[in-house]
């Protein structure tokens, strides 16, 4: 019985990944070429939300302010990549770039330093406080990016074209959507590492009960920190990616709704799971793609189920699939 | 100076209606502990309300109770079919039960009323400006201060005076003993929300002629408001009036006079978009500086 389970664990993943492997050929073959943007925009956001997934469920962090990060990291690919097509230096030091993995170590590094600074402020706090401030500091680098005219302000950035890598034919969404992947499949990798490190169980340690950790000696503010860092970077990766994608950036990224549908993506996929978070980004977007084909206003479906969810099972399909 | 005098009173216009807003989320969570990011759907059906029926009656004394018994309303049915339920829930089920009760809000009010803003006149009664002698007024801005003022006031002397606030004020510390003493205590909570949803209501009924009615409205007066309950400490009505006033007065005179004050160092367009930024980010740097010094905020509350 537990090895059925155990197959099914390992297969359900495998098969899952050739149906992506797949999958810009059975869209050519369906001859619904949109699919395969679709896919890519699930599995961005599917980055993004198992990035929020290391704050939220090892971490024990309820941040609704992710979209923040999501925002810098896009912001600082379209930047770079702005510059380096007009050939001119940002901040007047910097060189331009139009190659993604510099853009991608740039989109990191912003992020993260926005996640340290917003972290190390709002961890002074915790629980409901904690969920405000994090909205709040994201509501404040909304209103920065919107005042930011330099770079398109409320118009956002557009941008001329997709960043290069290794000589690939970016421009094609089939290749760009096998670069996509192959960042996720990256991340996920990371985040199995980090969950069963040192670092990993001393965060679930702090998560269950703060107390204990602090009388072991842990120095839990810095471990939180650091999971709310590490959080905020992958979220900027993801912006990186989705600025490539849509070749446009806009301070509508960072709209709080977007932090929200991240939380909702964790607790429908099973937040604290490794692939849980971006299962549930992939069921949530292609959720959201029928309902609008459906109708225009379906967030009046979709809200009342989420309530509903959240009542009937007590958060998450994942949670009921443990129960049964 | 009279200028300094007029965007002052602009900003405490601002700021009691952010209390009106954060007294009762911060009664909500300092009660029932439940974070409540649907709180800004109760502030815009209130405004929604009043608008539809001034406009339907020509009638602004009939849009006040329009607005009010709405919003109070609306605010008891919510709290007995969802919120109600998740009292005993952690934070995060909260946030998405209510995240999702925005959507549905936001969409219904779509649906009813379409995208397109509704504007509504100030009442002919209330329009033209006061003389203050430095300066002039506008009435309609002064009544707001007034009426702000006056529900805080009416608020403190209701949980300070009376016996629903006594109620109030122990099933904050001593929610058990309460229900032990024989007090409905779900009632009491559903009173509560509903008050919560009154002053909301409220606010939103007035702001309606000052800004444009539209969806989305409550969100973003939602924000500016956890920034005053953070700045005035979670669970505190008078940390709320204090960080309300604070919230309104800076934000007001930073983009009143930051414009200004840049100019004086730099060219005007660049002084204008720098000022713009600054001044829309100006709160958020205060509340950054508050939880710095003191994180738990100025009033800390006892929940």
């Amino acid at each position: 019985m537990r090895d059925t389970q155990k197959h099914i664990r390992i297969a359900l993943p495998v098969a899952a990944l050739a149906l992506l492997v797949a999958l810009p050929f059975l869209a050519q073959l369906a001859g619904q070429p949109a699919l395969v943007t679709l896919a890519t925009r699930m599995m961005i956001l599917g980055l993004a939300a198992s990035a929020l997934n290391i704050a939220l469920g090892f971490g024990g962090l309820i941040s609704l302010g992710h979209a923040a990060f999501y925002g810098v990291g896009a912001y600082a690919a379209g930047i770079l990549t702005t510059h380096a097509a007009e050939g001119t230096l940002f901040l007047g030091l910097i060189p331009g770039s139009d190659q993604l993995l510099v853009n991608m170590a740039a989109a990191l590094l912003a992020s993260g330093l926005a996640a340290a600074i917003i972290g190390a402020l709002a961890l002074r706090t915790s629980g409901i406080q904690f969920i405000m401030i994090t909205l709040a500091f994201a509501q404040m680098l909304f209103f920065f990016f919107v005042a930011l005219k330099a770079y398109g302000g409320d118009d956002g950035l557009s941008l001329r074209r997709r960043n290069q890598l290794f000589g690939l034919n970016m421009r094609d969404d089939a290749t760009f959507f096998y670069v996509t992947l192959v960042v996720l499949l990256a991340w996920l990798g990371i985040c199995a590492r980090l969950l069963h490190s040192r670092f990993g169980l001393i965060l679930g340690g702090i998560r269950q009960s703060e107390r204990r950790m602090q009388a072991v000696g842990v120095d839990t503010f810095r471990y939180r920190w650091l999971a709310f860092v590490i959080s905020g970077m992958g979220a900027g990766l993801a912006g990186a990616l989705m600025a490539n994608l849509g070749r446009f950036v806009s301070p509508d990224m960072m709209h709080w709704t977007t932090s929200g549908e991240l939380l909702i993506m964790n607790v429908l996929g099973g937040a604290g799971t490794i692939l849980g978070p971006a299962i549930g980004a992939f069921a949530l977007i292609g959720f959201e793609a029928v309902l609008a084909g459906w109708t225009e206003h379906w967030q009046i479906i979709l809200g009342p189920l989420l309530v509903l969810m959240v009542l009937a099972f007590r958060g998450g399909l994942a949670r009921i699939g443990r129960r049964a | 100076m009279a200028l300094v005098l007029e965007q002052a009173l602009n900003g405490v216009q601002l700021g009691v209606m952010l209390f009106l807003l954060a007294a009762g989320l911060t009664l909500v969570f300092g009660i029932m502990g439940v974070i409540n990011l649907a709180h800004g759907s109760l502030y815009m059906v209130g405004a929604y309300a009043a608008a539809a029926a001034a406009k339907f009656t020509g009638s602004f004394l009939l849009a006040i109770p329009a607005g009010l018994a709405a919003a109070a309303l609306t605010g008891m049915v919510v709290e007995y079919v969802v919120v109600r339920k998740l009292y005993a829930r952690d934070h995060l089920d909260q946030v998405l039960a209510t995240f999702g009760l925005i959507l549905f809000f936001n969409q219904s009010i779509v649906l009813l009323f379409g995208r397109q803003p509704m504007f509504v006149q100030i009442p002919p009664a209330l329009s033209g400006a006061v003389n203050l002698g430095l300066f002039a007024y506008p009435v309609y801005r002064l009544c707001i201060i007034v009426a702000g003022l006056l529900t805080a006031g009416g608020l403190f002397w209701l949980i300070q005076r009376t016996r629903l606030g006594m109620l109030v004020r122990a099933g904050a510390t001593h929610r058990d003993v309460v229900q032990a003493l024989g007090v409905d205590i779900r009632m009491l909570y559903t009173v509560v929300f509903g008050l919560g949803a009154l002053l909301a209501g409220f606010a939103g009924l007035m702001a309606g002629p000052l800004l444009s009615v539209q969806v989305g409205m409550g969100e973003q007066i939602l924000i500016l408001t956890f920034v005053v309950v953070v700045i005035g400490g979670l669970g505190s009505v008078a940390g709320a009036f204090w960080g309300a006033l604070l919230v309104g007065v800076v934000d007001t005179s930073l983009r009143a006079f930051l414009p200004q004050i840049m100019r004086l160092m730099m060219n005007n367009s660049e002084a204008d978009a720098l000022a713009s930024g600054v001044s829309a980010m100006g709160v958020y740097l205060v509340m950054a500086i508050v939880l710095l010094v003191r994180p738990k905020g100025l009033f800390p509350g006892h929940a």
